[in-house]
Formats: C-alpha cells, structure tokens, sequence
C-alpha cells in the first residue's frame, strides 16, 4: 500500500550508531587507510632501509615530523613511470588483452546464458549450479589445469597429432593465446550469470508477440531478447574486464615473457626489485584508471536495481 | 521465457560446459596417474595421494590455509552481516556513499591493490606479519563478499515481520536474534561459505601481506607449479576441488529439499482450502 | 445534564433519518464523552512530501473505527504513527490519556495487524501466538492457558503445530488476528488486514471481525481502502484523501449525506449534476441543471445563496425510470434515451443519455424483482428518469 514510509530518514538510537561504526571503522582501518599509505608512499623515494623508503613517517615527532615529511614527497616515481616505457606498455597492453579476453567471453558466454534462459524449468537450477560451481573452485587450480592442456606436449597438442590435424605441437602456452584462454576460461562465471538473470526475466509473450506481429525469430532475437538483455550484458562485461585488467596470477603462469600485464608488472617490481615507492605508484595509476569503468558499472547497477525496485 | 531449446542452444550448452569442466576433470584424472610424467597416461595409482602424507611443508601449509579460512570466514561473516544490515536497513546517514563505495570497491579492485596496500598498512603499523596479518587481510576483502550476499537476502525480507516483533513487545536487538538472523541464515551461511573458500583459494593477498612461517597452500601450490606440473600438485588439487566441490553441492542439495518441501506444503495448504 | 439528553435525542432522531444502525453506541455525539485515542494536529512530513497534513481525530473506546482512502492518502502513516513506526513531524497522539511521544513500539499498549500478516515464518502457529506473551514474560502455564483460548476463538486448534508456510491464506489471517489480539491490546490496529483474501472469504471474515470486537469489547482501528469493507465493519468511518480527513462519521452519514462530491464520488456509485440555486427557503432548495436547465426541487436547505454554483448528487438506485415523456413544468423529471443497459443479475444499471444534446449521462439502477419483465425497457427507448425531493443531496465543494 502506501509505500512512503521507505524514504523515511530513519530514527535512529545508540545501538543504530553503533550497528553502523564497527563495519564503517573496519573498512576505514583496513581498506581506505591503506590506500592512502599507498598514495603516500608512491610520493616517496626508495631507499635501502627497512622499510625500503624515504621518508618515513614517525609517529614520535608528531605534527611537526608530519609536515617534514610532507614536504620532501615527491612526484619522482610517476615522471619515471612516464619515461620507462615498460609501465605505459603494460598499462596499455592490460587494457588491451582485457578488451579482448572480455569480447571472447561474451562471446562464448552469450550462447550459454541463453540456452540456459531457454531450457525447460526443472534444468535450470542444475545448470545455474554447474555455471557457479568453477566459482567456488580455486582459481589458482583452474588456471593450473590449463597448464597440462596448453604446454608443448600437452593434451590439446597431443590430440591433434593424434587426429593428424597438425603435423609439430602448436606453441600455446606462454603466449598471450594462453592468457585470453585463462581469462576467459576463469571470468566465464561472472558474465554467465548476470546475463542469464536478465535473459530469465524476459517474459516469453514478449517473442510470441513478435512473432505473432509478423517478425521472423532471428529478428525477434536481434529486436526484442538482444536489447532486453543489454543490461546484462554490460554489467556482465564489467565483472570480465575490472579484474581481467588487474590480473596477475593468469599472465604470470600462462602468458609468456613478452606478455605485458601491469599486475605482473607490479607484482615483479615489489617482489623482484623491492622498489615499493614506484609498486605504489603502478598501483595508484592503475587504480586511477579502473576508477573510470568501477563508477560506470555502479551507476549502471543503481539504474538497475531502481528500475526493479 | 518458456520456449523449449532449440539444437542450437542444447549444442552451445554443451560445448560451453565442456569447456569449463574439461580441464578441471583432466587434472582429476591425472592425479591418478602412475607416471611421473604428468600427459603420459602410465596406469592407475594413488601413489602421489600417499606421497602427500609425508610432504611435511605442504601439510603445514594447508594447516595454516585452513585456520586462516576458519577464522577469517567467521568474522567476516559478522562484519559482512553487520555492513548489510547497514546498508539495507539504517537508511540515510553521512558517509552513506562512502560506505557503500568501501562494500563494493574489494568485489572489482585487482587483488595486487588489494595486497600491497594492506601490506603497507602492516608495515606503517610496524605489525609482525604472519598468520595474523594473512587473516585480516582475508577478512576485509571476504567480508565485503557476505556483505552482498546477506544483502541479497535481506533485500527480499518483508520488513513488517520485524516490526510485527516489536510491535508485540520485543526490543530491537531482541527482535534481530529473535526474528532476523534465522531467517536470513541461509544467507548468512552463504556468505560464511563463500568467505572461508575466498580464503582459501586467495594467493595474491596472502602472498603480500604474509610473514615466515605462515606460507599458505595456494602460496606453496604457486611456486611449485612454476617450476612446472607435477603429479603431487594434481592430487593437492584434487583434493581441493572434492572438498570445496562437496561442500558447495551438499549445501544447495539440502536448500532445495527444504525448498520443495515447502512447496508441497504450500500446496497441501492451499489444496485444503480450496 | 439536560443537554445531553437532548442532544442524545437529537442524535437517536437524526439516526432514523438515514438508515439503520447497528447498535446504540454514539459516543461521538456527546462533546464530554472523553477520546480513547486522539490525534492533536499531527502532520507527518518525508522530505517535500506531506503524507498527514495537520490532523486531528478523536476515537472512542470500544469503538470500531475505519481510515479510509486511496493509495497514498495517509491512512496507513496516520496508523504507523499510533503504532509507533513513525515519528510525527509535529502534534500529538494520546491513546488512553497518554501522551505517546518518545514511546518505541515494543513499549506500546496496541498491537497491530500487519497487511503482509508478518507471522515468523520460523515458528509454529502457537510459538506465534505465545511470541507477545513470552516478551511480557508472562508465566508459562498462563501463556498456555490464553494461547489455547487463542486458538479456540480462530478455530485454529487443530494446526497449532503447523508452521505459517503449511497454512492456507484464511487460515494465515487467523493466526495474524489472534497473534495480535493475545496481548489483549488496548487497540488492535488492522492495517488492510482482509486485502489478501478473495471475495467470500473476504465477507465472511468481516462478519467474523465486527463478533469478535464486540464479544472482546476492544477498540479496533482499521485502515483500508475498499469502501465497502469499511461501511460492513466500521461504526464510524474517516474518509482520507491528500493527508487529510474529509469527512468523519458513520457509514450511513457517509453514503447518504456526504459532505463533498469527493466522497459521494469515492463511497458508492453517484450522479453529480452540475446546477446552479434559483430559489431557496426554509422548506428546501430550487436548483437549475447547467447543462439543460431542467428543474430539481429538494428537501435539502443550502447554505449557498442564489445564483451560487452547486452540484446536485443522486445515487443511480434513487432514480426512477418509466416508458414515455416527462410533463413539462414539473420539477424533478428529465427526458432521457436510453444508451446503454448493464444487467448485474441483482439490479441492471441503465445508463440514459439526457439533457439538450443527448450528452450527458445519468445513470439509474432497477432492481429486478421478477424473472419476466413485460415490457422491459430496451436500448434506444425514449424514458422519463424522476426522483424525489429527498432523494439527493447539495453540495458545495
């Protein structure tokens, strides 16, 4: 009935105040602080020390150290990303397998979210549990297993020699054809089901009016199911592409040593060459750059959810 | 829709499954495999399962890899819980987008962000990395995985019921033991699950902000597989895979039974009725 | 003392001119007779909107009282309010001398029942039932006891160990009213309590509601939105509409003396004839129909003056119709076609096409009191619709 009482600015005791600060300091402590040490340390210079940079801040000097070591950051480590190549290389080429790996997965996915929209009712709860259950195996092992499949002497190579299709093993793995493979082999999940929730809803005598008006199937599939389900099919493309850009385990084990990604480029200047100032600097730009498609995507899920609320 | 599948959907069905159960059961099979030669099929064995029992390192590892998922899983299940409740339930108050932009940030940030600014956090804070280190990092992340998750199920939660409560006599903080959490608990375990397999699966946080001595199974799965493939890593796998695989099955088994039993009951109900 | 017998004559004499009543129970007629729930200016406000906009309303104790309106009226806020879901932005509500400000629901002596029913989905039907009780911390042996007699009242013994999902939409209902009732509130507030039920169900249980309020002696306070339901149940009736009471009395006032052509409109089909005051007196009221001039003569005195626009409102069952012409000079008789006949089976509603140019139309229900009608009135058939001088009202907003 009258459904103004949900906008109401709610009343509000110290339990209600308490219920909000243990989760909103948790996430403040260990998810929005660390990020400004991040920011913070980014301005820094590296150092042989420990930790490995300049300045550090200590807490024994007070307001007075604070404003010392505010003053010797520096925008060092992002003018050197600018003129190393390797960063903007990785930048971009992330971007670019991302791209393409989120195509590939739409691609492959499309079909099967539909044909599970379309099968009979008492499949789909099977089906919908055989799509989420990779999601819940380690990630670490799927992308393994494609190891044995991909490598030189591999199963896929050993198949098609057996079936005589090629003559010498294909080299698949470590190459970027073994990324766009391991992403979309892993992300596949996180397009499937957005999608097929859209596809589901669709109300069948939508297409049976279609066709009754005179539209051909296929026509009624480009005209009335493909855009119906286009908000699927972009948040579908998010959840792919954000975390594609930022992967590492997938290019480190399965891509090669050309392939170029800024997570495995991190990865290495943290871990190999312990430069933590110029790591936080990556991890700022890429933060900044995946700061664009993480606002699209919650603006397109709060349009969403108010269009079904 | 309703309409029935066509060949074309049963085919991309088919092959679509395939595709992602093929290798995942490759990696069953040649678990199995008595040839160190991980693609030559060399007879059936379970010589690398036994063999695990005496790799020490890989037992610790999965030690540590489980007390972190235990512990982790259960507070991120409180504060998840907690952080839905705010989200659905205490309508508008400062910092509301912040908050919900700190819920949603984790699900799409790359985890090497993740990892790196949490260590940061821990040396800024002159923390002595290790297990403890590892579990808070796995609770601010999966925490934030329950949030959504008991999100979802509070969203479909007729609020009159807790008001019914109230109304009847029951204080607030009663009322959400009382009435709330048991019927959002499937929720809740949903989000309990999904929390302890994150931290399980997890090498990338973990990697970063671990200390000596508190090597994860991932971690230890990690750098062994770059030095190739080996048959003692299959059957780790595998014995992964089956665990989590028969938890996630055995979960939604016993949600549907309780599902269609109340279905009949509903229909019992009604039939009686009418 | 004097006074109030005479006004309580006046009251039983004003009763006898527009219907039947239920029962002798008129508290509202007697200014000294003190509220048991009363609503002191009270205005609710979400951000720009205004849901209840400065009201005041006092109801009696034992009174069975209904809020009725359209979606978004303010009906259901104006309940929420007393129950303590809502806080008033401004005025003050008192149930049994108490001020209620500040009170949370769970310290509030009213329990309601919810529109959804709300029952825990967790527990049995006596775990539902007993929840109230065991807040109160009332001793076990006596929540057994009035659990029981809960039962007994619904006719709800025999699923007492079946859980809500096991029970049947009627059934549901009864667990809501009797979990509600068991605290033995001092108002039961029922928030669209029969919405969910189809038809019969839906009589039969108001029935069952006007017994039981009467046999527990409880004021009862129900919000809906279905105007017959609230005529069958209620002794007096508040008609919302944009955050405000239109008109407050009992459900014959409300049907045959509305104050506006809002609420004629809103209870019950009505002919609004727009018409302007040529002559009035003591005696009653001459009007002029705008749109063709043709003339009512009412019992009815107006407060408007001569010349003044009206709207002059008949419900359809007042109107006559009859085979020929209207004599001409004569008040009260109008020439119409007939349009358009709907038979209900009960009654047949004819719409008839009337005034200079056939334009507008006035509608008149014949109740079908045999099976065979000699010379019925059939489509395209030129009639004469008449009503008596009593038979409708004057309105001026």
């Amino acid at each position: 009935m009258d459904q103004e009482q949900n906008t109401a600015p709610t009343r509000r005791t110290l339990g209600g105040w308490l219920l909000i600060a243990v989760p909103y300091l948790w996430l403040l402590i260990l998810f929005l602080a660390p990020f400004l040490i991040v920011l913070k340390i980014s301005l820094s210079e590296v150092a042989v020390a420990i930790p490995p940079y300049l300045p550090t801040f200590d807490l024994a000097e007070g307001w007075a150290g604070f404003t010392e070591s505010l003053s010797q950051l520096s925008f060092e480590n992002y003018i050197w990303l600018t003129e190393d190549d390797l960063y903007w290389k990785s930048y971009l080429s992330s971007v670019v397998i991302a791209g393409i790996s989120t195509i590939l997965t739409l691609l492959l996915g499309y079909p099967i979210a539909y044909g599970m929209a379309r099968s009979p009712q008492a499949w789909r709860p099977t089906l919908l549990m055989l799509v989420i259950l990779p999601f819940w195996t380690s990630f670490l092992i799927r992308v393994y297993a494609w190891i044995g499949i991909l490598k030189n002497e591999g199963l896929l190579n050993q198949l098609l020699l057996f079936l005589g299709v090629i003559d010498e093993p294909l080299v698949i793995l470590n190459t970027n054809i073994a990324v766009y493979i391991g992403i979309v082999y892993s992300y596949l999940p996180f397009l499937v089901l957005p999608l097929y929730a859209s596809l589901e809803r669709l109300d069948g005598s939508l297409l049976e009016a279609a066709e009754d008006l005179g539209c051909p199937p296929w026509k009624a599939f480009w005209n009335v199911t493909l855009p119906l389900s286009l908000p699927g099919v972009i948040a579908g493309c998010f959840l792919v592409f954000i975390p594609a850009v930022g992967e590492f385990v997938i290019p480190d084990l399965l891509g090669g040593s050309n392939t170029l990604m800024i997570g495995k480029t991190l990865w290495v200047e943290f871990f190999n060459n312990r430069d933590w100032p110029v790591s936080s600097a990556v991890a700022v730009i890429l933060l900044l750059i995946l700061v664009i498609p993480i606002v699209l995507f919650q603006n397109q899920q709060q349009k969403m959810s108010e269009k079904n609320g | 829709m309703t309409r029935g599948p066509t060949w074309f959907n049963i085919t991309s069905l088919v092959l679509g499954f395939s595709f992602l159960y093929l290798p995942i059961v490759l990696l069953v099979i040649y678990s199995f495999n008595a040839s160190r030669l991980v693609t030559v099929w060399g007879g059936f064995s379970t010589q690398w399962y036994v063999a695990l029992l005496d790799n020490d390192q890989l037992l610790d590892a999965a030690w540590v890899t489980l007390r972190v998922a235990f512990a982790s899983a259960c507070i991120a299940t409180v504060i998840g819980t907690l952080a839905a409740l705010v989200l659905v339930r205490s309508g508008r108050f400062p910092g509301r987008t912040l908050f919900s932009g700190m819920i949603f940030a984790p699900l799409v940030m790359p985890e090497v962000i993740l990892g790196l600014s949490l260590l940061l956090l821990f040396v800024a804070m002159e923390q002595t990395r290790g297990f403890w280190t590892v579990m808070l990092a796995h609770t601010t992340f999966a925490s934030c995985y329950v949030a959504v998750v008991v999100q979802s199920r509070l969203v479909g939660f007729d609020k009159s019921m807790e008001e019914a409560a109230e109304d009847l006599g029951c204080p607030p903080v009663k009322t959400f033991f009382l009435i709330t959490l048991p019927i959002i608990l499937p929720g809740v375990i949903a989000g309990w699950m999904l929390a302890f397999t994150l931290s399980l699966d997890d090498l990338v946080i973990a990697s970063f902000t671990t200390g000596p001595g508190a090597t994860t199974l991932p971690m230890k799965i990690y750098s062994q597989v770059r030095l190739g493939v080996t048959p003692e890593i299959n059957a780790v796998c595998t014995i992964l895979v089956a665990f989590v695989t028969t938890g996630v099955i055995a979960a939604s088994i016993a949600t549907k039974r309780q599902q269609s039993q109340r279905e009949k009951d509903e229909r019992a109900a009604f039939g009686a009725e009418g | 003392m004097f006074l109030n017998i005479f006004i309580g004559l006046g009251s039983i004499l004003a009763k006898k001119s527009v219907g039947p009543v239920r029962r002798e129970f008129t508290p509202w007629e007697d200014p000294d007779h003190p509220p048991f729930i009363e609503f002191r200016n009270v205005t609710k406000k979400f951000g720009d909107f205004t849901a209840v906009n400065n009201l005041s309303l006092k109801i009696y104790e034992k009174e069975f009282f209904a809020l009725l309106g359209g979606s978004g009226c303010g009906k259901t806020t104006l309940m929420r309010m007393l129950a303590g879901f809502e806080t008033p932005t401004s005025g003050q509500i008192f149930l049994d001398g108490q001020d209620l400000a500040g009170i949370p629901p769970y310290r509030r002596p009213s329990n309601m029942m919810f529109q959804s029913y709300a029952l825990f989905p967790h527990m049995s039907v006596e775990k539902n039932i007993a929840f109230g009780l065991k807040q109160d911390k009332m001793p076990a042996s006596e929540i057994n006891a009035r659990v029981a007699e809960m039962l007994q009242l619904t006719k709800l013994e025999q699923f007492a160990k079946r859980k809500p999902h096991q029970l049947s939409g009627g059934q549901r209902q009864r667990v809501a009213l009797a979990r509600s009732l068991a605290k033995r509130p001092k108002v039961l507030l029922l928030d669209e309590p029969l919405g969910a039920l189809d038809r019969k169900l839906r009589e039969e249980t108001q029935f069952e509601l006007m017994n039981l309020q009467e046999e527990l002696e409880m004021t009862f306070l129900i919000v809906t939105h279905d105007q017959e339901e609230a005529m069958t149940v209620a002794d007096r009736i508040a008609v919302m509409d944009k955050g405000q009471l239109v008109q407050v009395a009992t459900p014959a006032e409300i049907y045959e003396e509305p104050n506006s052509t809002f609420v004629a409109d809103f209870i019950g089909d009505v002919n609004l004839i727009e018409a302007t005051v040529s002559d009035k007196s003591d005696a009653g009221t001459k009007l002029t129909s705008v749109e063709d001039g043709f003339a009512i003569d009412s019992d009815q005195v107006t407060t408007a003056n001569v010349g003044d626009k009206v709207w002059y409102a008949i419900r359809p069952e007042k109107v006559r119709i009859a085979h020929g012409r209207a004599e001409s000079g004569q008040p009260n008789q109008i020439n119409g076609l007939v349009w358009d006949i709907a038979y209900l089976g009960d009654v047949s509603i004819i719409h008839a096409k009337v005034g200079a140019d056939n334009e507008d139309i006035l509608r008149a229900t014949i109740a079908n009191v045999s099976r065979i009608v000699d010379n019925p009135i059939t489509w395209d058939e030129d009639v004469v619709l008449s009503f008596d001088r009593d038979a409708g009202v004057i309105l001026t907003s």
